[in-house]
């Protein structure tokens, strides 16, 4: 963990060498998810309301999912990256250290200016709060953390899978933009717009329905059952990244160095 | 003209070469055109007011998009012509006895091309055989047809000329990351990717219609379904050649006023 920060601090003071640059793709990048929110304030002040929810509820499901994103996209931009290092053999330096390969992975880049993403949806989260009529208590402070917490280990996990692939392929695939990019176009919408086979998918395959969709539901108090259950669904998409540290490590044992 | 055709001949066999990666991106492709056109049907399945673009309409939109995204959109670009600006190996590409501007667009336009021949035929022929609602339509009549081929053809000139002032910039700011970010969003948005152009408010659609993004993609689309009727689509097709005009002329000065100020650094 010390050593984590301290990868973080040393990429953090090397990237504000460029300090201009940095804040300009930051504020690029605040501009991204932005076009997308205006698409989806577009959509709403058009046709009202989609399959009886209202844009300030979907707005939340937006927030969550990209405050998610790109929180996950700055801590987790090794993996995301991890062809290069593949490609290029330098994984095999990371292999005779005797550290964590997760940790030297994560650490070999991090990406700050989504930084830029996040205050997006930081702003997005709490205008949409406040139009929102929630009662809130203890519980549901707690809820709404831990859906946010969920959705980065879901996509850590899956830019994790994609790593893996690497192994295999040394180049990246663009295959894995669907469940990354496509998995977070696809959950800021409430999955329950969806056909039945994609709800199930994004629920019980790769849960980003637990992320957000669930216990969404209880925050806006559609739900009748124990509060406590839905406080916890957000947990299952924590677990999400258990296999895919499994699969991680049986890729490791499978590495074959391209020697160059 | 003749160097210029081998050129587009050239990168057009280079970029047939990468099939494995237009596999990825067919599937990849039909990810997205399937979510969209969830997400407008459940949009659509509620609605009391009628909508300006029927279903169908839209449907034909999201797979034309999706078919000719490397066609038309700003951030598939070429990595090489960067590293030439940048590492200053621009100074052979000033020995060719070629104009600079015709050169980079032949080469522009012909990697637009390899990659869309490899991905748009399997979507579209699929795209044709899907089940309602999501099956794609044929445009009502041939004329109809005619008119999105040449508008289509045009859209691509105009987008290639506006790709252009990307590499342009590059003189300026040393990397492309800034201006292909900002004009990549903009130009997505206006385009009618995000959210087609019919739908949103009319305030912006007039200022869609002002920009020149949106005579690149949207238009073109629209034609196809009938959306914009024929002796309308007269109109667009003259709008589109004036902007075509504009766009590479203004292009031609700011490339001949940026190449007066480059500075090769020796190496």
């Amino acid at each position: 963990m010390i050593l984590f920060g301290k990868y973080m601090s040393i990429l953090f003071k090397a990237q504000m060498q460029y300090r201009t640059s940095f804040f300009l793709l930051s504020l690029g990048q605040f501009f991204v998810p932005f076009s997308v929110f205006a698409g989806l304030y577009f959509l709403f002040a058009r046709f009202g309301q989609v399959e009886g929810w209202s844009f300030y509820e979907v707005g939340l499901c937006f927030a969550v999912i990209h405050m998610a994103f790109a929180i996950s996209e700055c801590l987790a931009r090794g993996f995301d990256s991890f062809s290069s290092l593949v490609a290029s053999g330098e994984f095999d330096r990371l292999l005779v250290r005797p550290r964590n390969t997760i940790l030297q992975v994560l650490g070999s880049k991090f990406e700050f200016t989504r930084i830029g993403r996040l205050a997006q949806s930081v702003a997005v989260m709490i205008w949409v709060l406040i139009h929102l009529p929630i009662e809130w208590d203890a519980i549901k402070v707690v809820t709404l953390i831990l859906m946010v917490i969920s959705g980065v280990f879901i996509f850590t996990g899956i830019f994790m899978l994609a790593a893996t692939l690497c192994f295999w392929t040394i180049q990246a695939i663009e295959v894995a933009n669907i469940f990354t990019d496509g998995g977070r176009e696809m959950a800021q919408y409430p999955l329950s717009i969806y056909k039945k086979w994609v709800t199930r998918f994004f629920t019980f395959v790769i849960p980003f329905g637990c992320t957000n969709y669930l216990p969404l539901l209880f925050l806006l108090g559609k739900t009748t059952g124990p509060d406590f259950i839905y406080m916890l669904i957000p947990l299952v998409g924590v677990f999400f990244i258990l296999p895919c540290l499994l699969i991680w490590q049986f890729g490791v044992k499978h590495y074959r160095s391209t020697g160059s | 003209m003749k160097p210029y055709f081998s050129v587009i001949k050239l990168r057009l066999l280079y970029g047939l070469q990468y099939r494995g990666a237009a596999f990825a991106g067919v599937a990849t492709q039909f990810f997205w055109g399937f979510m969209y056109i969830m997400i407008f049907e459940a949009f659509y399945s509620h609605t009391h007011t009628e909508p300006p673009m029927t279903l169908n309409e839209l449907v034909a939109y999201v797979w034309l998009q999706q078919a000719f995204l490397t066609l038309m959109a700003l951030w598939f670009s070429d990595n090489e012509i960067f590293d030439l600006i940048t590492k200053g190996n621009i100074a052979y590409e000033l020995c060719r006895p070629c104009e600079l501007y015709g050169l980079w667009y032949a080469k522009l336009l012909a990697q637009r091309l390899a990659a869309a021949l490899l991905r748009s035929f399997p979507i579209l022929i699929i795209a044709f055989l899907l089940p309602q609602p999501y099956r794609m339509m044929l445009p009502p009549s041939l004329t109809t047809f005619l008119f999105f081929l040449i508008a289509l053809v045009l859209g691509l000139l105009i987008l290639v000329s506006i790709s252009m002032f990307i590499y342009i910039s590059v003189f300026i700011t040393m990397s492309p990351t800034g201006s292909l970010l900002m004009l990549g969003v903009v130009g997505e948005f206006f385009a009618g990717l995000i959210l087609p152009i019919p739908l949103m408010p009319s305030w912006m659609q007039v200022l869609a219609s002002c920009l020149p993004f949106r005579w690149t993609m949207d238009f073109p689309f629209r034609v196809y379904s009938g959306q914009i009727p024929e002796d309308q689509a007269w109109i667009g097709l003259v709008v589109q050649l004036v902007w075509l005009v504009v766009l590479v002329i203004l292009g031609r000065f700011c490339l001949r006023k940026a190449l007066g100020k480059v500075v090769v650094q020796g190496g």
